[in-house]
C-alpha cells in the first residue's frame, strides 16, 4: 500500500485556542479515510490547513512523495488535493456547468489574447472544457441541470454539483466535508454509491461525516478528533468500540 | 429567418443608426449635441471597462477616474507643443492604454486582500492621489503644467486630415465632431468586442467565480492575485484609450476633469444600467450622458415657458433629478436597468 497523504503534528491556534493539537495522520492511496469527532473538534480546521486556506502553525505534510510547504490554495489544487465545503461554496449566480468549468481554471491554459481572438487551439481547448463538464456533471448525476443557475439547484443536488467541481481540477484525494449534512435517506444513499465509485475509479478520498451509520458503512479507516486532538485511528469496528470515543461523543469533558 | 439571419440583420440596423446618428442629430439639434454623442462614446468605454472590475471580477473601484486620466495626460505630453513632442496618435493612444494597464495594476496590487467597503475608500484615495500629482507636477521640474494643465494638443489625425477640420462628403459637411464620432464609435464598438469576448471565457469565468465566491475560486485552484491584477489591468486599459481618445477631442486637459465625481458618475454608469451585464451597461452609460445634458439645456426654456421665469438653477435641477432617479432605479430595479437575464429572474422572485 502506498502513503498518499502524511500529515505529520499539524497544531493550529486561534488566538489562545489551539484548534488543533499535534495531529498526525496517514492516508493510503486509494482508500477512503474517515475523519469524524463531535462538532468543534477541529475537523474542518484540518481542512482548511490541508488545503492552504489557513496557514499551519506548526507540522509537515507530505503529499505523493513530496513536501506540502505552506502554500497557498491554488497551488494545493495544483498539486491534486481538491475540497468541498460544510457549507455548500458554489458560484450561485452561475450556471452547473459553468460552476465545473471553472473547477478546470487550473488544467487549462487560454488567456486574454486566446479569450480575445478565439484562436483555433483556444477554441478546441474550449470545446473539450466544456465535454469535460458536461461528462463530470453525468458522472454525478444532475447532468439535467446543466444549464441552471447554481443556486436553483435542489440542496442535494448543489452538494453533487460541488463534488464534480472538485473532480474538475483532477485530484488525486478528494476531501469531502459532511457531504451528507441535510441530506435524506436517499439522498445519503445515492452519496455513498457516488463516494464508492470514486473509490472504485482510483480516487482517494477523505471524509469529514457526522452520519456514523454512513462513515462506518464507507470508510476503510477513520480517525477521530475531539478538542483538537488525535484521540483515536482505526478500522471503522474498532473505533466504534474504542472507550475513548465513546466518552467523547456521549460524556462531556473528561 | 435563422438566428444567424436575425443576428445579422440586427447588427446592419444597428450600424446604420450609429451611422446616421451624428447626420441626424446634427441637422437637428445641432453639433453641441452631436458633442454630447462623442461624450456617450467615451463614457461607455470608461464603464465598460469598470464594468469588468466592478461588475464582472466584483471589486468596488472608486478610483477608476485615474486610469482615465493617465491615458488623457500621457496623449496630452506626448502629443502637444508643453514638451514639443508630436507623436502620431497610433503610436500614443496604444501606449496610453499599455501605460494605464500598468497603473492598474499598480494600483491593484495594495489592495487585492481588500474587500467591499475598504476596497472602495482605499481606491478613491488612490483615485484622488493621481489627480493630486497632477496637480502638483509642475515644480521642481514643470512635468503636467500644474492646476493650469496643458492645451493645444494635437487632434488626432487620419489619412492625413486632422479630425479637428470638417470635411465635405456627398453633399453633407462632416465637422469635427462628427468625424471624431465615427473614431469613437469604431473604437468603443472594439471595446464591447473585447468585453463580451472576454466575459465568454475562462477568464471571464474566473472573474466571476471571484465576484461570487473567492474562498471558493481559490479552492478551485485560481490564483486569485493574478486574475484580479488581470481584471484591474484590463479595466485600466480601456480607461487609457478612452482618456487619449478626450485628450485629442478637448485639445486640452486639465486634473480638475478627474475628480471624484467623475468616478462616481461611471460607477453609477454601471450599476444604473446592469452591472456585469455589457448591453446594460451601455445604456447605462448613453443615458447618464444624455439625460443630464437634456436637463441642463431643457429645463431653463421649460421654465420660462411655464412660469415666465427661471425659478431653479437648472444646475441644482439636475443634480436634485439625477438623485432621485438612481434613488428610484435602486428601489424598483435593484439589478438595474437593463440587467442580464439571469439576474432579472431572480429579482422577478
Ligand atoms: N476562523 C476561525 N477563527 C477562530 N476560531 C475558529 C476559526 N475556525 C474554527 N475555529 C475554532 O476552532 C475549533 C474547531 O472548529 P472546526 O474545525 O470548525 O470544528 P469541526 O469542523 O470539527 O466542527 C472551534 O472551537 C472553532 O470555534
Ligand atoms: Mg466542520
Amino acid at each position: 500500500m502506498t502513503v498518499l497523504l502524511e500529515a505529520r503534528s499539524i497544531s493550529k491556534y486561534f488566538g489562545g485556542v489551539q484548534a488543533l493539537k499535534d495531529v498526525s495522520l496517514t492516508i493510503n492511496e486509494g482508500e477512503i479515510y474517515g475523519l469524524i469527532g463531535p462538532n468543534g473538534a477541529g475537523k474542518t480546521t484540518f481542512f482548511n490547513v490541508l488545503t492552504g486556506l489557513y496557514q499551519r502553525d506548526g507540522g509537515d505534510i507530505a503529499f505523493a512523495d513530496k513536501p506540502l510547504r505552506l502554500s497557498s490554495p491554488h497551488e494545493v489544487a495544483n498539486v491534486g488535493i481538491a475540497r468541498t465545503f460544510q457549507n455548500i461554496r458554489l458560484f450561485a449566480n452561475m450556471t452547473a456547468r459553468e460552476n465545473v468549468m471553472v473547477g478546470r481554471h487550473l488544467r487549462t491554459r487560454a488567456g486574454v489574447f486566446g479569450a480575445v481572438f478565439r484562436d483555433r487551439r483556444t477554441r478546441a481547448e474550449e470545446a473539450a472544457l466544456r465535454r469535460r463538464a458536461d461528462e463530470l456533471l453525468h458522472y454525478v448525476g444532475i447532468e439535467h441541470r446543466a444549464d441552471d443557475i447554481a443556486r436553483h439547484l435542489s440542496y442535494g443536488d448543489q452538494r453533487r454539483l460541488e463534488i464534480a467541481r472538485a473532480l474538475a481540477t483532477d485530484p488525486k484525494l478528494l476531501a469531502l466535508d459532511e457531504p451528507a449534512a441535510g441530506m435524506n435517506a436517499t439522498e445519503t444513499e445515492a452519496l455513498k454509491t457516488l463516494i464508492e465509485g470514486l473509490r472504485a475509479d482510483g480516487l482517494t478520498v477523505l471524509l469529514i461525516e457526522h452520519d456514523v451509520r454512513l462513515v462506518m458503512g464507507l470508510c476503510d479507516r477513520v480517525a477521530v478528533l475531539d478538542y483538537g486532538e488525535k484521540i483515536a485511528e482505526d478500522v471503522p469496528a474498532h473505533v466504534q468500540s474504542n472507550p475513548k470515543v465513546i466518552e467523547a461523543y456521549l460524556g462531556g469533558t473528561a | 429567418m435563422t438566428e444567424n439571419h436575425k443576428s445579422w440583420l440586427g447588427m446592419a440596423l444597428i450600424g446604420f443608426v450609429l451611422a446616421i446618428a451624428p447626420i441626424v442629430v446634427g441637422a437637428s439639434l445641432g453639433n453641441a449635441w452631436v458633442r454630447v454623442l462623442d461624450f456617450a462614446a467615451l463614457y461607455i468605454m470608461l464603464a465598460l471597462g469598470l464594468n469588468i472590475v466592478v461588475g464582472f471580477a466584483g471589486l468596488l473601484d472608486l478610483g477608476y477616474i485615474a486610469f482615465y486620466a493617465v491615458g488623457a495626460y500621457l496623449y496630452a505630453l506626448l502629443s502637444s507643443p508643453h514638451f514639443g513632442i508630436h507623436w502620431p496618435f497610433w503610436a500614443v493612444l496604444p501606449l496610453g492604454a499599455m501605460v494605464a494597464g500598468m497603473f492598474g495594476v499598480l494600483l491593484g496590487a495594495p489592495t487585492l486582500r481588500l474587500r467591499g467597503d475598504y476596497l472602495a475608500i482605499v481606491t478613491l484615495g488612490f483615485g484622488e492621489i493621481i489627480r493630486i500629482f497632477l496637480n502638483n507636477l509642475n515644480s521642481p521640474i514643470n512635468i503636467t503644467n500644474g492646476p493650469k494643465g496643458i492645451a493645444r494638443i494635437d487632434p488626432i489625425t487620419l489619412f492625413g486630415h486632422p479630425l479637428s477640420k470638417s470635411i465635405d462628403f456627398a453633399g453633407i459637411t462632416f465637422t469635427g465632431v462628427m468625424l471624431n464620432y465615427y473614431l469613437f464609435v469604431v473604437l468603443a464598438l472594439g471595446i464591447v468586442f473585447v468585453g463580451i469576448r472576454l466575459q465568454d471565457s475562462r477568464i471571464g469565468r474566473a472573474w466571476v467565480a471571484i465576484r461570487e465566491d473567492e474562498v471558493a475560486a481559490k479552492a478551485c485552484g485560481i490564483n486569485t492575485r493574478n486574475i484580479k491584477l488581470l481584471a484591474f489591468a484590463m479595466g485600466a486599459t480601456f480607461g487609457g484609450v478612452s482618456g487619449g481618445l478626450f485628450a485629442s477631442f478637448q485639445e486640452f486637459v486639465s486634473p480638475e476633469s478627474f475628480g471624484l465625481l467623475e468616478s462616481i458618475m461611471v460607477l453609477c454608469m454601471v450599476v444604473l444600467g446592469g452591472m456585469g451585464h455589457i448591453p446594460g451597461v451601455i445604456l447605462g452609460g448613453l443615458l447618464l450622458t444624455i439625460l443630464p445634458e437634456a436637463f441642463r439645456q431643457g429645463a431653463g426654456p421649460i421654465q420660462q415657458a411655464m412660469f415666465g421665469e427661471v425659478l431653479l438653477d437648472p444646475e441644482a435641477l439636475r443634480m436634485l433629478l439625477f438623485g432621485m432617479a438612481l434613488i428610484a432605479v435602486m428601489l424598483y430595479r435593484p439589478a438595474g436597468l437593463w440587467p442580464e437575464s439571469r439576474h432579472r429572474r431572480e429579482m422577478a422572485k
